[in-house]
């Protein structure tokens, strides 16, 4: 099987999950069944396996399905929201990727962070003001509703397959190694448990699963850091000292390194990485669960507090994996050891495993265990977040607008989205087994760059600019998720890593093709509207002014209907 | 649609959408500059973030790329701040007042 190398796989991918399967394949071996971790975990499904009962029974119109009948607060939605954004692979990635190459991981942080704000000036209340369950209801909304939602659905339903088996076989991965399970049944325990929180407990089940699981592992990370910390005086020059003291590129780790090269490919990364952010649908699915505009804007404040605070938190575990980590021979494989002479490349089970050695060095078996019950709970999380808004997609947006005409009856809608989400989930066991010992770490970054490339720009667009018509949105739309996807593929990560053609005769030398398939997508937006005299365009700009005035005021926004 | 018209006429509409479209664009604005800002010190400066800070081990990057996370952070309670404590009044004016 094709071995790559860690630090082109994070750069090819670029985003959550990514890191947590290529450090994992390298790993390999399966490591002794883990005890504390599994009674830990064992406690969290029963929890969480409770909440869905409980949230079952609560669960019995389409928008308590959807969007958790809309009585989220904003400090639980913010808390839910990062929950799906934290997922394993921020968590043992970024902090891997501080281990391996220091300075390196706090520039993706910051990539992963800034696209919050905009999502929080520009989008988060707009949102909320106009649409009901799916982020299709917003762009829509004037628009010609097939179309438009056959679009929305195809976005929609590619990031989150792209995204989904990411998240699966790294899941598989990680949980042979931190629990000595087999890969196979991992991934049809994490699969299972999905399917369970979404088809019982909707939204509702999954938004506290997520809450709780984000609770978990800001914890448990700030204990950590903490620690490390401590060891340290409280002084974080203290600590760089000595992680540049055992470190084998010294001072090197504490500048920007060889991750990021090439200046295009630099800010084409950094679009995808702010762009993407706001063109999730299982992101943008949780601002339909709170009561108004006012709380979507508290969320992502919460939200954009916790994620910052978090990546704070990895970078200092990732430095302290550096110096208690690398340097201590319970956690390093002798053998690598002996021959690279580097504490860092000798890791047990690969960079990704950073964070979960390091626990067990602050806090010993019990700590370890808490950890990697917190790093599956956050898989199983992010999973089922997915699998919800791809079910959406298919049952709102597919059966209820297009198929059924906006007529569906509400049970119907309910059922086709659970049937959507035990194929989704069948599925996504199905190719998590399949690609077991593939390179997937560039679907997440095509998942991002998807997002960036087809979802935000008309859903921006659609918000904000009176003359989109609904073809122009259709055209731009599809020619920034083919170019998003050619771009991929043509690109270095895949070209030269996944299909093993020569180094260097990648076509296109971006990493991530965010800078031109936006560009496309936009100007196909832009120009195909200017251009579009059907009797269709004119009705698409005359409903402008009345969309503008809801999603500025909320005037006839869909109510929240808490219990 | 008449009451669609006389939304859009109420001053305290257009005040709403003047400042919020005003403070949205040129946070917006800010934050790109600074985070491209620090993409383009990454790619054309890295030996800048790599100097020291006074004679210890720390480099300038550190401060720089942690004051980006800080700085999102603040720029978003910012928003959110003046959404609270202006926008909403305004809205719940014109609500009030366009009750048909």
């Amino acid at each position: 099987m094709k071995k790559f190398a860690w630090p082109s796989a994070i750069l090819l991918a670029s985003m959550p999950a990514i890191a947590l399967a290529a450090g994992a394949v390298e790993g390999g071996a399966k490591q002794a069944t883990n005890w504390a971790a599994i009674g830990m975990f064992v406690g969290f499904v029963g929890l969480t396996l409770a909440i869905t009962y409980w949230a079952a029974k609560r669960t019995a119109s389409a928008a308590d399905f959807y969007s958790a009948g809309g009585g989220i607060t904003g400090f639980q939605n913010g808390l839910a929201i990062a929950g799906d954004y934290m997922s394993a692979a921020s968590f043992l990635g970024i902090s891997g990727l501080v281990y391996t190459s220091g300075y390196d991981g706090l520039i993706y942080s910051v990539g992963w962070l800034v696209g919050w704000p905009i999502v929080t000036f520009l989008i988060a209340e707009q949102l909320r003001n106009l649409g009901k369950f799916t982020f299709a209801d917003v762009t829509s909304f004037r628009l010609g509703q097939t179309e438009i939602r056959i679009l929305a659905a195809c976005g929609s339903l590619v990031t989150v397959a792209f995204y989904l088996i990411a998240q699966m076989v790294g899941a598989g991965k990680l949980i042979q190694l931190l629990f000595g399970l087999d890969y196979w049944i991992a991934v049809v325990l994490v699969g299972g448990l999905m399917m369970i929180y979404v088809t019982f407990g909707g939204m509702k089940a999954t938004t506290w699963v997520q809450i709780i699981k984000a609770v978990l592992l800001l914890s448990g990370a700030t204990f950590m850091a903490g620690a490390v910390l401590y060891k340290f005086g409280f002084s974080p020059e203290a600590l760089f000292t000595k992680a540049t003291e055992v470190h084998p590129k010294k001072l090197a780790i504490m500048e920007p390194g060889t991750l990021i090269s090439n200046p295009l490919s630099a800010v084409s990364l950094g679009l995808a990485l702010m762009f993407g952010t706001a063109g999730l649908p299982h992101i943008l699915m949780r601002f339909f669960t709170v009561k108004d505009a006012q709380a979507a804007r508290k969320s992502v404040f919460y939200a954009t507090g916790f994620i910052g605070y978090f990546y704070i938190l990895t970078f200092i575990i990732g430095f302290g994996a550096i110096t208690l980590v690398s340097t201590d021979a319970m956690f390093l494989d002798g053998s690598i050891l002996e021959k690279t002479k580097s504490g860092i490349a000798a890791i047990k089970g690969g960079s990704n495993m950073a964070a979960i050695h390091l626990a067990n060095a602050v806090g010993g078996n019990l700590f370890l265990g808490f950890i990697s019950a917190v790093a599956f709970a956050t898989i199983l999380a992010v999973v089922s977040g997915l699998a919800l808004a791809g079910a959406s997609s298919i049952s709102h947006d597919l059966y209820g607008m297009v198929i059924k005409g906006g007529n569906a009856n509400e049970q119907d809608e309910i059922r086709v989205s659970k049937i959507a989400t035990l194929v989704l989930g069948v599925l996504a066991i199905f190719l998590g087994i399949v690609f077991e010992n593939q390179n997937v770490a560039f679907m997440v970054g095509l998942a991002f760059a998807i997002a960036a490339s087809c979802n935000f720009p008309v859903l921006v667009m659609s918000i904000f600019w009176k003359g989109l018509t609904t073809r122009g949105a259709v055209v731009g739309g599809f020619l920034g998720l083919v170019s998003a996807v050619v771009g991929v593929v043509l690109s270095p990560a895949v070209w030269e890593v996944t299909l093993g053609f020569a180094k260097g005769s990648a076509p296109i030398k971006l990493d991530n093709p965010a800078l031109f398939s936006m560009a496309i997508a936009f100007a196909g937006i832009w120009l195909v509207s200017m251009m579009d005299r059907s009797k269709r365009a004119a009705v698409d700009r005359d409903g402008f002014d009345a969309q503008y005035v809801r999603s500025q005021t909320g005037i006839g926004a869909a109510s929240a209907t808490a219990h | 649609m008449s009451n669609l018209a006389k939304i859009e006429r109420d001053p305290n509409y257009q005040e709403l959408v003047r400042r919020r479209s005003s403070l949205g664009w040129l946070l917006s604005a800010i934050m790109l500059v600074i985070y491209f800002g620090f993409i383009l010190l990454v790619a054309y400066a890295p030996k800048f973030l790599g100097i020291p800070l006074g004679s210890g081990v720390t480099t300038v990057g550190i401060p720089v790329g942690l004051s980006v996370i800080v700085l999102a952070f603040v720029l978003t309670g910012i928003y959110v701040r003046r959404a609270n404590s202006s926008y909403d009044v305004l809205i719940r004016k014109i609500v009030e007042e366009n009750r048909s």
